[in-house]
């Protein structure tokens, strides 16, 4: 955004494709955007005549709109496309479906799909910026960075941050761009969950603390960001059901008070309540699971102008 | 039928014990003759000079997808058998997972005399074990072998039921058709596409543990224990099989198995971002099981190696990860991967022959595997030294799914000779 500002790669499938720097200068022009929504009309021309398509392959309300919004406050044009509505529901093939979207000219691809890998797929075969906005339980980017904007924004830092993650960390792409993006912004990431929610060589590749139980990692936490238990997964196994996933995992009063006393709570939702935490948690002035809704919208904006205005592609 | 003089060649033929300088007359697709270099007369034959390389027992391939019937996109038996033949395979054994099943005498006698009419590498269907590959119902095993099928497996699906398993080894051993078995526990193994470890974990993929095959082995092992009855492992993949197979050998039980090349020389992490060129069932692992797989080459657990031969096309290919068909194409990779560890010292050129010529011949009962005089004129010969590397429209396989495209290879097949024919020979400008 500045003349300082450092180049960015053409796409964004995880943050692993971005440097610290980088992801400073992200959450910086974040920050500059939110004031736009503050305004009585919400709107800058920056992406005016570029066009956003917003293909999401997998059910989703909160991304979508997020990204929506963003785009519209830019000024762009946006075409939303969803699973059931497009001729993927008739067999077209994810190859071809790309193909179509690359000969209508877009300026960027925002991609939400079911399958670990898609986004990169895409964007190794189109010409324009894609940006991931969800893939399988691979990766979730502009949630991580909503995240680690909604923590620097309260804590006023990312260093040092000691964060829990809590829930199936196996299956969840939230997880993963969180452990990422927040051991490589210097903060110490504790996971915790059920062994069945655990994936293999967790701390090894990601650098974090892994438990079993809850009270380890909520010990002495900066923040606590539950995550979202799918509770279909019952079925197979993973879990004995919601009942005792509340009792020995879900996040109350009492087990809030192993975290730090000014520790927050984040959520990517939709939040089962009752579950994950306790209904008094979620309207707790300690939860920012709503500021973490605004900033969504502030990351896509400062995402979407930095891919597509982005003349120095790596 | 004219006559083949193999001169000034290398013959390497653990059937017979031999290594060193032989010349070679083949005769009525026979051999007819081995003598010391410049023992036999030239005339009236076409005399191949074979200085500087290799004379082998054709090479089998006891483990490939031909496609044929049902998907011949992919591949054909001919297009299969030429490309074996490009990879210096006198023979190959196609797995009847084809659509209709090859579960009925009709359609093995079908692959066969395709095999004929392709003039390449022999093709030898190898039948399902159960009806449908369901593992439920035996097949006609005797009606089977008949039509010209070699041995029975369900590959792609393992007989869950022990007693069916049981009866299979039983009908099978009775019918003298050796049974193959594809252990994977599908209960641990299904909605997986990767091995279950680092890299499942990293690209949030659903793993494969190696237990799935593990488990699978020590039941089959158990079988063969019970019914006395012999047993071949297709595709091991992992450590912990190897280790249960060389334990059951150890006790004398009449266990064997087989690895693929790709399991030898590629490890998980060749998935690398979503590759679906590295995606094969069993997938590709951790590399201690490479390392245990290499090992056991040497020390004579593993018995033979087969490719697995999978051809996909783009259409199962270039699809989200997770519903990527399985599999890679090895049939015109194999040998000069295997040359590789032949030139890296990890086996010698004789333990090359047996792996991929005597023991899956004897195994099978197949003719080929030996180069006595009497035997089938099954002939591999092959330049030890010849660099080359392999582009995917070079290929005559109909498929392009693999992974060692532009992989500076050493060592490849310049004549391949099949009952005293050349199927395949190396260009001038090639060799």
């Amino acid at each position: 955004m500045t003349e300082t500002s450092p180049s960015f790669p053409k796409d964004l499938i995880d943050l692993d494709d971005l440097t610290p720097g980088q992801i400073t200068c992200v959450l910086d022009a974040a920050e500059n955007f939110k004031e736009v929504s503050e305004r009585e009309i919400k709107k800058v021309p920056t992406l005016r005549g570029k066009l956003v398509v917003i293909f999401f392959h997998e059910n989703s309300t909160r991304t979508r709109l997020s990204f929506e919004v963003a785009a519209k406050r830019l000024s762009a044009d946006t075409v939303a496309l969803s699973a059931s509505g497009s001729s993927l529901a008739k067999g077209e093939s994810l190859l071809d479906t790309a193909r179509n979207i690359e000969a209508m000219r877009p300026d960027a691809l925002v991609i939400r799909h079911g399958a670990s890998g898609v986004p990169g797929f895409l964007a190794r075969r189109l010409k324009f910026p894609v940006l991931n906005a969800g893939d399988g339980a691979h990766a979730h980017p502009t949630q991580a960075l909503l995240d680690m904007l909604t923590l620097r924004e309260v804590k006023g830092r990312l260093e040092g941050l000691k964060v829990a993650i809590i829930g199936d960390i196996a299956h969840s792409r939230v997880a993963r761009s969180n452990m990422i993006g927040l051991v490589k912004m210097g903060g110490r990431v504790a996971v915790a969950g059920p062994p069945s929610m655990l994936a293999p060589e967790l701390a090894e590749i990601y650098g974090v603390e892994v438990y079993a139980r809850p009270e380890p990692a909520l010990e002495g936490a900066d923040a606590v960001m539950m995550l979202r238990i799918q509770l279909e997964r019952q079925s197979g196994a993973l879990f004995p059901g919601a009942r005792e996933y509340a009792r020995v995992y879900g996040l109350n009063r009492e087990r809030m008070k192993l975290a730090k006393d000014d520790a927050i709570i984040l959520h990517p939702g939709p939040v089962n309540q009752g579950v994950e935490l306790t209904p008094d948690l979620y309207d707790d002035e300690r939860s920012v699971i709503l500021p973490q809704v605004t900033n969504g919208v502030a990351v896509r904006m400062a995402l979407l102008c930095l891919l597509i205005d982005n003349p120095d592609k790596e | 039928m004219t006559s083949i003089l193999i001169k000034n060649g290398r013959l390497i033929d653990p059937s017979q014990n031999i290594d060193g300088p032989r010349d070679m007359l083949l005769k009525n697709g026979l051999v007819a003759a081995l003598e010391r270099p410049g023992a036999l007369p030239e005339a009236g034959s076409r005399v191949i000079d074979a200085r500087n390389r290799w004379v082998l027992p054709g090479l089998i391939d006891m483990h490939v997808h031909l496609r044929e019937p049902g998907h011949e996109y992919k591949e054909t038996v001919a297009s299969g058998a030429r490309a074996a033949a490009a990879g210096g395979f006198t023979a190959v054994v196609a797995m009847p997972n084809t659509s209709p099943v090859m579960d009925k005498a009709e359609v093995a006698a079908a692959v066969m005399a395709k095999g004929r009419q392709a003039g390449a590498a022999r093709v030898w269907p190898a039948a399902a074990m159960t009806l449908g590959r369901q593992g439920e119902e035996l097949a006609e095993y005797e009606d089977l072998k008949a039509a010209g099928a070699v041995a029975v497996t369900d590959d792609g699906a393992w007989v869950t039921d022990p007693k069916v398993f049981r009866r299979v080894l039983d009908y099978a051993a009775v019918t003298g058709l050796p049974a193959l078995s594809h252990a994977e526990d599908h209960a641990l193994s299904k909605g997986g596409a990767v091995h279950e470890g680092r890299v499942s974990t990293r690209l949030g993929l659903p793993g494969i543990p190696a237990q799935a095959e593990i488990n699978a082995v020590m039941r089959d092992i158990n079988m063969v224990e019970l019914s006395g009855r012999p047993l071949h492992f297709c595709h091991i993949s992992t450590a912990g099989a190897i280790e249960a197979i060389r334990a059951a050998k150890k006790r004398g039980l009449p266990v064997s198995c087989e690895t693929a090349p790709h399991y030898l020389f590629l490890t998980h992490e060749a998935v690398g971002d979503y590759d679906a060129n590295a995606k094969m069932n069993p997938p590709l692992r951790a590399p201690e099981d490479m390392a245990a797989l290499r090992a056991a080459l040497t020390d004579g657990v593993v018995d033979v190696i087969a490719t697995d031969h999978a051809p996909h096309s783009v259409l199962e290919k270039e699809v989200e990860f997770i519903d990527a068909a399985f599999g890679v194409i090895g049939l015109e990779t194999s040998l000069p991967l295997m040359m590789e560890l032949v030139a890296a010292g990890v086996i010698t050129p004789g333990r090359l022959a047996e792996l991929m010529s005597t023991r899956p011949a004897a195994l099978l009962n197949l003719p080929g595997g030996s180069l006595a005089p009497g035997r089938p004129a099954d002939v591999t010969i092959v330049d030890p030294d010849l660099s080359f590397a392999l582009k995917p429209e070079d290929s005559l396989s109909l498929s392009k799914n693999s992974p060692f495209w532009g992989r500076p290879f050493k060592g490849r097949a310049t004549q391949v000779i099949v009952g005293g024919i050349i199927v395949h020979e190396l260009a001038k400008a090639e060799g």
